[in-house]
């Protein structure tokens, strides 16, 4: 009996506290679903009742899709979504086919000059974006590319951070593989795409997604070299339609914008959501 | 083994063709740049060496209102967002049902584009002829006069790109923090059950030490990426951050380069090396202070 008395308030204790903390989770979801939930509430609104709610609404009541015609026919939207699916599928295979050999060459091939090269990749992990932009922009402008996809493209194609993944990750497939392939006569290039790519699959998919992730979202460096409309990604784009795509008052129409926008990589993180944490835990960072 | 530089170095090659275009290359012009006085774009032509643009930078109100932003922004942010996603991530760590749900939900805003989704955030935010907007409407219920948090008080409008950066960053360090408790060895916690420690005991003792050196590592970089706040600001506030009083280093340095004030690489190029300065100092700071106190 005594025991029994005793228990009670402290199980009691704990349920407090789990529902304390259940609450606590609940609130921060609230507060990150409310405005994926408001953007797409909105862009379901007419104009009208968008702007007759002076005090705004959480459901609507006559649903259309207007605002969507209206994204691909008042503003470029579709365009935007063109060029940022050319930049992102250009740049990304672009990377993906330098961070391939270059992991592949300090993984496997031993050369003169080795440890050399690898502390100097290492080194310019440090180097921030801020500092080298200012040059990319004059090279770029001298160069005559600006507002051309080949100027987007080119600075944006390297990622220091993905050769070391990608290094340590071929580093560990056993030598013993290399040195029968060489026995058998098979060259390293063929090795490299027949042995080594498949056997590190996840890093690649985990790396090409999350650079896929970088180009779809990059703002600074198109908003430097684009001035023509024609060739603006999605930041910039949704940048243009803000300051005066629809007009200023047309918000569902905007919110219609944002959600096209943010669909596709909402899409892709649901399907890819284990790939993609675990490899921006393994130390992506945003920028 | 056989040594191969030809092949070693071919293969390198395309990776270094692109780092020393745009990366190595850059990094020296950049101090060039910055030392070259009254450089002139059109001629490519400039007066002297010195320190000028770095004066002129430095007493420019707008560099200096930037420089007070950045600073509130970290000092702000950092603190705000690391203990944030500390608390979330331990009580993450101690429920079994929907824990999955909650970290999908909680990892969103990672995803994002930074500048569709501010656009959300401003309209929350505004207060406009038409409507008080979502959060005056939230306020209104603690009896809170509705406040103009995009046109509005300095302090308003920080508190927004505050919360805004705080909503932005909190995934990566979530995720960061989760899977560090995670790997925290659970003999530890059943030998301090054995011996009856209390959990806030066990959180100070164990947990926190355990999980310091990820602690740090986000602190740090919390620091580097706070400082280098930008399109979350724009994104706010529109491109032009100096009318607004809201903007970033990051925003000055790319004004100056280009934009409405622009064409002046030199002094664009100062303001990047007084930033580089400033992350340098805070990070070798932070990591003096790390050594100290954390365990590895």
């Amino acid at each position: 009996m005594n025991t029994k008395t005793l228990k009670l308030p402290q199980k009691a204790r704990q349920n407090i506290i789990r529902a304390l903390i259940y609450t606590g989770l609940v609130l921060w979801a609230i507060a990150v679903l409310f405005p994926f939930y408001w953007m797409l509430m909105t862009s379901f609104k007419s104009y009208g009742e968008y702007n007759g709610e002076s005090v705004p609404s959480l459901l609507v009541s006559s649903p259309t899709f207007d605002n969507f015609l209206n994204a691909f026919t008042a503003v470029n939207l579709g365009r935007y979504l063109l060029n940022t699916l050319v930049f992102t599928v250009v740049t990304t295979l672009g990377m993906l086919v330098v961070t391939v050999f270059a992991a592949y060459s300090f993984a496997r091939i031993s050369f003169k000059g080795k440890a050399l090269a690898f502390t100097l990749l290492l080194s310019l992990m440090m180097i921030p974006t801020e500092l080298v932009v200012i040059t990319n922009f004059v090279t770029v402008t001298e160069l005559d590319l600006r507002n051309t996809m080949l100027g987007l493209v080119l600075p944006s194609v390297t990622s220091v951070f993905y050769i070391y993944l990608l290094k340590e990750n071929f580093s560990q497939v056993p030598e013993e593989l290399y040195l029968a392939a060489k026995v058998d006569g098979t060259g390293d290039l063929k090795y490299l795409f027949k042995v080594m790519v498949p056997i590190c699959k996840p890093t690649v998919v985990t790396i090409t997604i999350l650079k896929a992730i970088e180009c779809w979202n990059s703002y600074v460096w198109p908003r430097l070299i684009t001035d023509d409309e024609t060739m603006y990604l999605v930041s910039n784009g949704i940048q243009q339609i803000r300051e005066g795509g629809f007009g200023r008052e047309n918000i569902p129409a905007m919110m219609a914008a944002v959600v096209i926008i943010s669909l596709p990589l909402i899409a892709v993180f649901l399907i890819f959501r284990n790939k993609i944490m675990e490899g921006v835990a393994r130390g992506g960072t945003k920028g | 083994m056989k040594q191969n530089n030809l092949k070693g170095w071919l293969y390198l090659l395309p990776a270094f063709l692109f780092l020393g275009v745009f990366l190595v290359y850059p990094l020296i012009d950049v101090f060039i740049y910055s030392f070259e006085e009254g450089f002139n774009f059109a001629s490519q032509t400039s007066f002297g060496v010195g320190f000028y643009n770095y004066a002129y930078v430095l007493s420019d109100p707008y560099f200096l209102q930037a420089l007070k932003n950045t600073f509130i922004l970290v000092l702000i942010t950092v603190p705000v967002s690391t203990l944030l996603a500390l608390l979330i991530s331990v009580g993450l760590a101690s429920i079994k049902k929907l824990r999955k749900l909650f970290q999908t939900i909680y990892f969103l805003p990672y995803v994002t584009n930074t500048l569709a989704v501010g656009i959300v955030f401003m309209l929350l935010f505004a207060k406009t002829d038409y409507t008080d907007g979502m959060v005056n409407l939230f306020l209104g219920l603690f009896g809170i006069d509705p406040i103009d948090f995009i046109n509005g008080p300095y302090w308003a409008k920080m508190l927004v790109l505050c919360v805004y950066t705080v909503w932005i960053v909190l995934p990566f360090k979530i995720l960061v923090l989760t899977s560090a408790l995670a790997s925290v060895n659970q003999s530890y916690y059943d030998a301090a059950m054995v011996d009856g420690t209390r959990k806030l005991r066990m959180f100070t003792k164990i947990t926190l030490p355990m999980i310091s050196p990820m602690l740090f590592y986000l602190i740090i970089t919390g620091f580097i990426g706070a400082f280098k706040a930008y399109s979350d600001a724009v994104a706010l506030f529109g491109t032009n951050l100096n009318a607004k009083e809201m903007n970033t280093i990051v925003g000055y340095i790319y004004d100056m380069l280009y934009g409405d004030s622009g064409g002046y690489p030199s002094f664009a190029s100062a303001a990047a090396i007084i930033l580089f300065v400033i992350v340098l100092t805070i990070t070798c700071v932070n990591l003096y202070v790390s050594r100290k106190k954390v365990h590895y």
